[in-house]
């Protein structure tokens, strides 16, 4: 019955299905071959990744759980726990844009509620092809309405996030959806079963047809017959999961639970046999008794199901009518499908029939590792150099904003920084972020689109900010440094609303595995990201890895998504990148070095992505961003934004941005490094060094700033002032940009908008 | 004082308004779930936001057959204050407490922002701290927020006047710009003709605290506390 054809469409190879005759002492049935195909599918059994991320640091004070559980949690003082993590919903999305992204956003918050938190905000990563191609639009639209319509309707608020567009893409378009929740930090609740005898519920919605093999579809690559994948991708009920929120977070305070978990990928199966491998004990469950919403389904069919909105419990010997009242109040029915035994199997039955019967580790910790081979990619050696003297002048340079203009020919970098600003990666995500609701929960004090997301936790004084970044350019052309770079990007953020970082989560989307190539690359942005994290003192708390996000052979960027979590011990000390108040100091921590590898400038101006990413020294990032959270704790800075995509230039335009159109003026040095002058201008004003934060201080404050960064070792100087309606930039003592806020501003919050507008006309 | 805060299933802006009365105002809050049958001797009555039920037949359709509302009817009946706040406006309306309906909004999208509303009559329990003409910064955060009714219901509103709320901009003119939904002659909120139910779609419950961005909505919640305070209303649950 099982032949090579069967294998092929379990995903299965034969080595893997000798294992499993091996791990049974007889052959499998097909109920049990479905369990162990989704089991050790790459989504589930992380069996590339793994010997990568085990090197990955875990550990420290703060850290209440690592990696293992449904997600992470930090202490942030007064008893409380932030409980948090991010994960991918990429290959639903792409095939069904609205339930894959809003499934994400569902399979998230219940690995958040699962612990026993209340979920308290939502961020997310998303990347698409250019916005120009022909697909994007629909996939964006979809995307973000999808997250907006399962975020909304359970009162979550999406606080942040970021939005990329770029070519690799458009058949692989990335949703990573982050959660973060609140728990009293002696409560948090474990995916545990234990205790022989104790019930095994089953509670929320029926279980379906759909998303069978939704795991297995996660790790395999997609070619044209994907769209045929359609039954694959689950369909989310919002409604459902705030029933289930609520009803959950009463039955944890009750202290009636053993443990709990939600059915996400792999559904029934992955439940059962991670619960009993964690409590070391055995779940034996008969499928007869699953509530279903289909006829006829077979046990292979309920095992495997992904239908949304389902958890599995284990309720202490006692108990169970106190938890069955708890749910009935919510409309909801707990089912009681099972028990914990002590033999350590998964048993499955169909009435009296013995279906399936599998030892839980040979499904959880013995699934097959792959140390896969790995080989630095061909592409690395051309695509690394970079000649800035054979560039050529660029067309842009010195051109008019408007007919007439004579502007141009003494601010001759205005044109470059109005289309810098209206770059789709660059320009305002307001069309987004308008239709999340981000304010729902009433603890929002840092806006969308100002860098992290800052949320207040009522009944203290502190604060939660958290951002997600991440840059595949930087890790096409470096993945070591350009992970680094991504674990830098998301701490600094958080430093810069003068939050101490804690912990970070991270997703990690990648291409094919089999490939060597790929392969290196995973290993090396692990590595980057483990070198960064360990500087910079946020252990990995837990994540996601995405594998075979390739479409017709051809593999994304390697893009690591990084979330950070940080602490504000005063949340009335929160500062944004807006500058607050005219004729303050504007002062530069950090310094830049004209690097534009893999910069949004060559990208634009030039078409090109090349070159090496910019220079991290780690340990000047850490004092930086210590720094940062010391001065705004002592609230000697009115403002701190980050710069990044886009430079200098474009991070004093932000800066000034949502303000009543105050501008600003500053002074900045050459960076010499091309022949060409206006390379040299452009590379001082849109260079992406790293370690750089643009602050904004009381010119009374100037000097303890300045020292403060001296004793921090952190370069430092004052580059100008805050005031005016324009922003005015001096390189190397001439004026190379001079343009009015409104009108920078106006390029930055439309652009958007007048994508969408252009594809309706 | 006491605020009862009703509870559907699936409402999400319970624990804003009870934080907002409770804590912010420093009034007592209670929630009552929708099955219940008793407001508990509350002074006012909150209808909060979210997606009852699901909102999946049509916003607030479901909500008002939950036992509680036939006991928020009898409570606005002897002339008690009840506040709908975007989804509880919609209960309202569904319910018939307040006239007319909602359509999605002209973009056809959620829209969360910051919008402008200015205050256009005072003898309401929940206007009569405010100024008239006052214009009050209050975000909003709905998809289906844009109101409609008939001509001749407008103008009847506008006669009796019943319109309590009008958006617009942050001079508290009334233009096209200003009016983030739709909504017929820029209603954002209305009354009964015996002036104690009041329904608003912007949430004043987010705007109850500067760290938040606006503490305009302040204003809505003092009011009804000085109504009541003052014997202006006597009604009690």
């Amino acid at each position: 019955m099982i032949d090579s054809r069967v294998l092929e469409r379990h995903g299965l190879t034969p080595t893997e299905y000798e294992r499993i005759e091996q791990f049974l002492g007889r052959e499998p049935n097909l109920t049990e071959l479905g369990i162990f195909s989704v089991m050790w599918s790459e989504h589930c059994s992380y069996k590339s990744s793994r010997v990568h991320l085990k090197t990955l640091p875990t550990e420290g004070p703060q850290v209440l759980q690592g990696p293992g559980e449904n997600a992470g949690a930090v202490d942030i003082g007064d008893g409380l726990a932030a409980i948090f993590k991010i994960e991918s919903h990429n290959h639903p999305s792409f095939i069904e844009p609205y339930q894959g992204a809003a499934t994400g956003v569902g399979g998230i918050i219940r690995d958040i509620f699962t612990m026993g938190a209340r979920p308290i905000a939502l961020l997310n990563s998303l990347r698409f092809g250019s916005l120009d191609a022909p697909a994007t639009p629909r996939l964006l639209e979809g995307v973000v309405s999808g997250i907006a319509g399962y975020g909304n309707s359970i009162g979550i608020p999406t606080v942040g996030g970021e939005i990329v567009f770029e070519p690799c893409y458009a058949g692989n378009p990335l949703v990573n959806v982050f959660c973060l929740g609140i728990a009293a930090a002696a409560d948090i609740v474990k995916g545990v079963a234990s205790g022989v005898g104790n019930a095994v519920y089953y509670v929320g919605a029926k279980t379906g047809r759909d998303g069978i093999h939704g795991a297995t579809m996660a790790s395999a690559e997609f070619d044209d017959k994907s769209a045929e994948k359609r039954p694959a991708v689950q369909v989310g009920d919002p409604f459902m999961e705030k029933l289930l929120l609520e009803a959950c977070l009463e039955v944890m305070r009750s202290d009636a639970l053993v443990g709990i978990q939600d059915m996400g990928a792999a559904g029934l199966t992955c439940s059962t046999s991670e619960m009993g491998s964690r409590g070391g004990a055995g779940v034996e469950i008969d499928v007869s008794l699953v509530p279903q919403r289909e006829t006829g389904m077979t046990p292979y069919e309920i095992m495997l199901s992904e239908s949304q909105e389902r958890m599995l419990l284990v309720v202490k010997r006692g108990r169970e009518a106190e938890v069955e009242r708890i749910f009935e109040k919510w409309d909801l029915h707990a089912v009681r499908i099972g028990e914990v035994t002590a033999n350590g199997r998964l048993r499955v039955k169909d009435r009296s029939a013995l279906v399936a019967d599998i030892p839980n580790r040979a499904l959880t910790d013995e699934a097959p590792v792959y140390r896969r081979p790995m080989t630095r990619p061909g592409y690395l050696a051309d695509v690394q150099i970079l000649d800035l003297d054979r560039l050529g002048a660029s067309a842009r340079w010195g051109e008019s904003i408007a007919p007439g203009d004579d502007v141009a020919s003494i601010a001759p970098g205005n044109h470059v920084l109005l289309m810098l600003l209206a770059s789709p990666t660059i320009a305002s995500k307001r069309w987004a972020y308008r239709q999340y609701d981000h304010m729902v929960r009433t603890n929002t004090i840092n806006l969308p689109g100002k860098g992290a997301g800052v949320v207040r936790i009522k009944g203290t004084k502190r604060a939660i900010a958290m951002s997600v970044d991440g840059n595949g350019r930087y890790c096409y052309l470096d993945p070591k440094r350009g992970a680094m770079l991504a674990v830098a990007e998301a701490s600094r953020n958080v430093a810069c609303t003068g939050a101490r970082p804690l912990g970070a989560t991270n997703c990690l989307n990648f291409g094919n595995p089999e490939r060597p190539a790929i392969m290196w690359q995973f290993a090396q942005a692990v590595e980057g990201i483990g070198a960064a994290c360990r500087a910079l003192g946020v252990p990995i708390t837990g994540g996601n890895v995405s594998l075979y996000n390739e479409t017709d052979g051809k593999a994304i960027y390697p893009t690591p998504v990084i979330g950070v979590v940080g602490l504000l011990e005063h949340a009335d000390r929160v500062v944004s990148s807006r500058f607050r108040e005219s004729g303050d100091a504007v002062v530069l921590l950090g310094e830049g070095r004209g690097e534009l590898g893999g910069s949004e400038y060559l990208k634009l101006v030039y078409d090109q992505v090349r070159g090496v990413p910019p220079l991290l020294d780690l340990e000047r990032e850490r004092a930086l961003q210590a720094l940062v959270v010391a001065l705004a704790d002592e609230r000697l800075i009115r403002s701190a934004g980050d710069c990044s995509d886009g430079g200098l230039a474009v991070t004093l335009a932000e800066c000034c941005f949502d303000g009543g159109e105050m501008g600003t003026e500053v002074s900045i040095d050459v960076e010499c490094i091309a022949r060409d002058g206006h390379i040299n201008d452009a590379a001082a004003l849109f260079g992406e060094s790293a370690s750089r934060i643009v602050v904004s201080a009381a010119v009374d404050d100037v000097t303890q700033v300045l020292e403060r960064a001296a004793a921090a070792h952190v370069p430092a100087r004052v580059i100008g002032q805050t005031g005016g309606n324009r922003l005015r930039i001096a390189v190397g003592g001439r004026i190379v940009i001079d343009v009015l806020i409104g009108e920078a501003e106006r390029a930055w919050s439309a652009a958007i908008d007048l994508y969408f507008a252009k594809q309706i006309a | 004082m006491k605020f009862a805060v009703i509870v559907f299933p699936g409402s999400n802006c319970d624990e804003d308004a009870y934080h907002a009365a409770q804590d912010v105002l420093g009034q007592h809050a209670e929630y009552i779930w929708h099955k219940d049958t008793d407001l508990k001797g509350a002074d006012v009555v909150i209808l909060p936001g979210g997606f009852a039920h699901g909102d999946y037949l049509r916003t607030g359709a479901m909500a008002r057959f939950s036992p509680i509302m036939r006991e928020v009817q009898a409570f606005a009946n002897r002339g008690g204050p009840v506040l709908g706040i975007c989804n509880g406006f919609q209960v309202l309306l569904e319910a018939g407490l307040l006239p007319g309906a909602m359509l999605r909004n002209r973009s056809l999208k959620f829209q969360c922002e910051q919008v402008h509303i200015r205050v256009e009559q005072t003898d309401t329990p929940f206007t009569s701290a405010c100024r008239k003409g006052q214009v009050l910064q209050i975000p909003i955060a709905h998809g289906d927020g844009n109101y409609f009714a008939d001509p001749d219901l407008i103008a009847r509103l506008e006669k009796d006047r019943q319109v309590i709320f009008r958006y617009t901009n942050r001079a508290g003119e009334v233009i096209d710009g200003a009016n983030p939904n739709g909504s017929a002659a820029a209603i954002a909120g209305l009354c009964n003709e015996r002036r104690n139910i009041v329904g608003l779609m912007p949430h004043p419950e987010r705007a109850c605290e500067s760290v938040l961005g606006s503490a305009d909505g302040l204003v809505i919640f003092r009011s009804v506390v000085q109504s009541i305070k003052s014997g202006a209303l006597v009604a009690r649950a």
